[in-house]
Order: C-alpha cells, then sequence, then structure tokens
C-alpha cells in the first residue's frame, strides 16, 4: 500500500466537483494471492419523467431521491394507497415537498 | 467515514433515456411511457458497469433484476449477472482499495479502524450461499403490493470468501452487556435528516463464526454494484442483512431502535408470514431467515412441448437457511408428486440443481408444479402467502406448458 487518494467526500448532490490526486497504487494483495484492485465506475442517471400535462407537480417532487422508473411500474392502486405512499416518501424518508403539491401527485397516481 | 471513495459528481454521468438509449430495449415493444401498458413490460439494459444484460426495474438509485435464463445456465450466478438493489442513491463511484477502512466501534474494549490489507491478512472462510431480496417475487403477489416489481430475479447464488465477522469482533472485544451490532455501508441518502441506510443482527447471531465480511464472489473482488470492496454475508437470511460496501460496524448494549430495523423489512409474525388483505393488529418481527423455494429453469410458463415424449426438467432449488432435501414434481395439481435426482450439493447454504425425466404430457395444458423440502422437514405450501409488504413468498410454483 502506498500514498492514499486526497479524497473530498462531497454531498451527494454534487454541490462541488471534488479534487482528485490519484496514487498509481490501486491493488491491495493478500495471503493466497488475493488482489483487490481499486474501482472506478460511471453509473447511468436517468433523465426520464413522468409523461403527461399532469405531471408537474410529480415531476418536481418525487425525481429527487429515485428516478420514475420503478414509481412507474408499480401496479394500480387506490387513491387512499397512493396518499400514504406520498406520506411516507414525506415523513419518513424525509422528501422535500411542499403540503400544497401534494393533491396534485396523488391525483397523477391515482389516475393510472 | 469519508475515507477511501467517493460520491458522483454531477453533469459527467451517462444518461438511460427514457427506456430507449443505452441498450435498454422493451422486451416486447409495449407502448413504454403509456402509463397504463408500463407496469409489465420488461426492460433490459446492458448500460451498468461491470454488469451485463439485466432486468432495469429502476435507474437511480440502481434495481436490477436477473433474467430468468441465466438461472438455467448453472448453479453459481455469474457476478455480472448477480440482481442489484439499493436504497438511497448516494453511492460511491469510486473506491480505493488502499485508503479504504472498516471501522468497529461502540461496546468494545479496543475500536478498530481496520485496511482491506489487515482484513486479507486474517483468517479466512469460504462457502456457497443464496442472496435473495426479502420482496423477490414481489409482482406475484395477489392482490398486489407496493414496491419494487421484481418476478424471480432477485436471487443469486455465489462462492463468497471472506473473514469471519466473528474474528473482527473478538478483535475489538466485545464487552458484555453488547446485544446487537449494527452494519452500514458507504451509501448515503441524498436529502438531510432522512434515515441512513443500516441493518442490525443480534450478537449471538453476528458471533456465529458464519457470518462473513466477504472480500471476494465467485473468486473475484465484488462488482461495486453487489458491494465492493466488502460485504456483510449473512446465510440463510434475506439479503437486506447483507450490508454492500460495509464500512461501518457498531456494537450495540440495547436493542437497535433505528428505521431501517425498527420499523421497515417487518413481516407478521404468523405461519409464512401471511395475513389476510386489510387485516391490522398482527404482531411484526423483523424479517430474518429465508423458506425453501424451487424452481423449474429449462422451460418457461407458455413453453411448447412434444406431446407423448418424456420430458427433460431441471431446475434450482433452495432449502432458505437449511440444506435441501428433496425436490418433487407434481403434474397434476398436486394429487401425486415425484422425486427428482438433486445434482451435486455445494453447501447448506447454495442453490441445488435437480433434474427429472418427466412422462410424456398428453396433448393440451400441462401445469407443472415444483416442490422443495428442506432438511429439516419444512416444505413449500401450496398456498401463496400475502402480506402488504411482498415479502418472503415461497409457495410452490407453477409452470404451463402446451403439449401438442
Ligand atoms: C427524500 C427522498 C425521496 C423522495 C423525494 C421520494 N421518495 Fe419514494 N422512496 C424513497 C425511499 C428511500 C424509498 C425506499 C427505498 C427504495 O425503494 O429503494 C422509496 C420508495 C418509493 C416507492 C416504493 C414503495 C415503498 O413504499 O417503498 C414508491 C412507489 C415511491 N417511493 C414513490 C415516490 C413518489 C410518488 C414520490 C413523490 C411524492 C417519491 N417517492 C419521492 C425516497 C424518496
Amino acid at each position: 500500500m502506498t500514498r492514499a487518494w486526497i479524497l473530498l467526500a462531497i454531498a451527494a448532490a454534487g454541490l462541488a466537483t471534488p479534487a482528485l490526486a490519484v496514487s498509481d497504487v490501486t491493488t491491495v494483495t493478500g495471503a493466497g494471492g488475493v488482489t483487490l484492485r481499486s474501482v472506478t465506475v460511471d453509473l447511468p442517471e436517468s433523465d426520464r419523467e413522468f409523461p403527461g400535462a399532469d405531471a408537474a407537480a410529480i415531476n418536481n417532487n418525487c425525481l429527487t431521491c429515485h428516478s420514475a422508473g420503478m414509481v412507474l411500474r408499480q401496479p394500480p392502486f387506490p387513491r387512499e394507497k397512493w396518499a400514504e405512499i406520498v406520506n411516507k416518501m414525506i415523513q419518513t424518508y424525509k422528501a422535500p415537498i411542499d403540503a400544497a403539491d401534494v393533491p396534485a401527485i396523488v391525483d397523477y397516481l391515482a389516475k393510472r | 467515514m469519508g475515507h477511501g471513495y467517493r460520491f458522483p459528481m454531477i453533469g459527467r454521468r451517462g444518461f438511460i433515456a427514457g427506456a430507449a438509449a443505452l441498450g435498454a430495449l422493451p422486451a416486447s415493444g409495449g407502448a413504454l411511457g403509456a402509463l397504463a401498458h408500463e407496469t409489465d413490460d420488461t426492460v433490459f439494459t446492458s448500460a451498468f458497469p461491470q454488469k451485463g444484460r439485466m432486468i432495469l426495474q429502476r435507474t437511480r438509485p440502481p434495481l436490477l433484476e436477473t433474467p430468468f435464463e441465466v438461472f438455467d445456465q448453472g448453479v453459481f450466478t455469474p457476478n455480472d449477472r448477480f440482481f442489484v438493489r439499493w436504497h438511497w442513491a448516494g453511492i460511491p463511484e469510486q473506491v480505493d482499495v488502499a485508503s479504504f477502512t472498516l471501522t468497529v466501534h461502540g461496546h468494545v474494549d479496543r475500536p478498530l479502524t481496520l485496511g482491506l490489507a489487515e482484513l486479507l491478512a486474517m483468517p479466512r472462510i469460504e462457502y456457497a450461499a443464496v442472496n435473495q431480496c426479502s420482496g423477490n417475487s414481489r409482482s406475484l403477489f395477489t392482490p398486489r403490493v407496493a414496491g419494487a416489481q421484481w418476478r424471480h430475479g432477485a436471487m443469486g447464488n455465489a462462492r463468497w470468501v471472506g473473514v469471519p465477522l466473528k474474528a473482527v469482533l473478538d478483535r475489538a472485544g466485545v464487552k458484555a452487556g453488547a446485544v446487537a451490532i449494527r452494519a452500514r455501508g458507504l451509501d448515503e441518502p441524498v436529502v438531510p435528516d432522512a434515515p441512513a441506510f443500516a441493518k442490525s443482527l443480534a450478537i449471538d447471531h453476528a458471533r456465529d463464526g458464519e457470518v462473513m465480511i466477504a472480500f471476494q464472489m465467485n473468486g473475484e473482488q465484488l462488482p461495486l454494484l453487489n458491494g465492493f470492496p466488502l460485504r456483510l454475508v449473512v446465510p440463510g437470511w434475506y439479503s437486506t442483512y447483507w450490508v454492500k460496501m460495509l464500512c461501518d460496524i457498531e456494537v450495540l448494549a440495547s436493542t437497535d431502535d433505528q428505521y431501517w430495523t425498527k420499523v421497515a423489512y417487518r413481516i407478521p409474525d404468523t405461519p409464512h408470514a401471511s395475513v389476510t388483505p386489510g387485516e391490522t393488529g398482527y404482531a411484526q418481527v423483523p424479517i430474518n431467515r429465508m423458506v425453501p423455494r424451487s424452481f423449474i429453469t429449462n422451460l418457461v410458463d407458455g413453453a411448447r412441448v412434444a406431446a407423448g415424449k418424456p420430458l427433460a426438467l431441471r431446475g434450482l432449488a433452495f432449502g432458505g437457511d437449511q440444506g435441501v432435501a428433496a425436490v418433487e414434481v407434481s403434474a397434476d395439481g398436486g394429487a401425486t408428486w415425484r422425486r427428482a435426482n438433486l445434482d451435486r450439493d455445494q453447501g447448506r447454504y447454495s442453490f441445488r440443481q435437480w433434474h427429472l425425466t418427466a412422462a410424456g404430457p398428453a396433448t393440451g395444458p400441462v401445469r407443472l408444479m415444483v416442490r422443495c423440502t428442506n432438511t429439516a422437514g419444512e416444505a413449500q405450501p401450496l398456498e401463496a402467502n400475502w402480506n402488504p409488504n411482498g415479502f418472503m413468498r415461497n409457495v410452490v410454483e407453477t409452470t404451463t406448458l402446451t403439449a401438442a
């Protein structure tokens, strides 16, 4: 092992570009020749939006933490169930959602 | 935390545009974007690093399902086809092995910070084990429930190599009165004050000598999306406990009162974790050990087979937290069962392949059922369970064919 990378753990929202000084050494080897190699990947993003003329509220509030795909793949649920899910996003996962937008989001989801 | 990894930079990443770019294509040419048709269309993607062709359930944070045909190709699931499931999108895109550390702290005599070289120098264990999401097969629940709409592909079997968690805990010296360990990975929520993903295990379970801090999967380092560089392996238990990018172990002197153990991933404390839709007021417990399951893998629903000709069947079974004792197949709705031949035993926690040549079917629809009984005598039930989170499906599965 030699010098580590200099790391700046930036907020995942990525407000700053991290300055990255990369050392040459990118492997650690242990007994039996087991070698672990440093990894850098590019995770794909999604620019998919909820479709439809009435999708403004859901697009403004529901894409911060996860992309649309999994929400669009949900089976149909009654309005109360969608209200419960949206409420869980706000109460449990701390989704920053304006209370005034909630009815439009629930309407959109319940109309499916 | 804060060593040996880097979070994504904005504006640098590839995009999966809708469903059509970067190899993500609808399987059926279904009307993507048209909400009503969306749910049951399968979308494939090859856009994820270190991953081959996968079913795309969600791009960010990734939910990638193993296409079912992979399970017919062998007893071990290749790393590049192994399912992926993350809760929060704060996933580091870079892990530096030279500076990555695992911290052990809390109710211990000697808090530790271990580098990967130190872990690689410790005694190792190795075994095969099935990693299965609590919600595997959720899309088959009736009535349907919310959550990732997996078919059977949120499971996989791998050979894991690592250090027993017990050895690391012993090195830190667990103090008397410890009741649990809580494990955390490098992943982080993307909004303030949200509950970071963490799971706990009872201290005796954590020290059973089998729970492993794994650094190899099928003879290679783990793909980043499966938890590189370290992943907790809790054999026989659902994947929610197999914390990825494991970087922090806290020994607790009281029970874990954080969200992901106390509130999420709970099941009804009833047989098969089953309740009636709408039922309330039942006791709940954290999801825990897995239960037996089995699948025919060489024929899928809708396949056409030759009438009157012997029918070669093969598939996979696993016993949950026990080995596989028997796999049986029924072609008459469960009235009679024929025992299948079990292939090589790869260990108690592994998939077990099986095969059987069934009698030639009569012309018309053929319904084949497959049932696993584990070494503790627990068999798959004939009736599907139901609970509001879609956890722990293990009903006998039926494959419907047409003989002509
Ligand atoms: C603060 C972050 C955040 C925001 C904003 C957010 N969600 Fe979620 N959502 C989560 C988390 C965390 C999960 C559970 C983990 C997972 O699914 O990977 C989740 C899961 C879900 C699920 C699966 C069902 C479940 O209960 O787990 C649905 C459906 C969903 N979200 C819909 C929405 C909708 C609709 C909105 C907009 C109102 C929204 N989300 C906004 C964080 C968020």
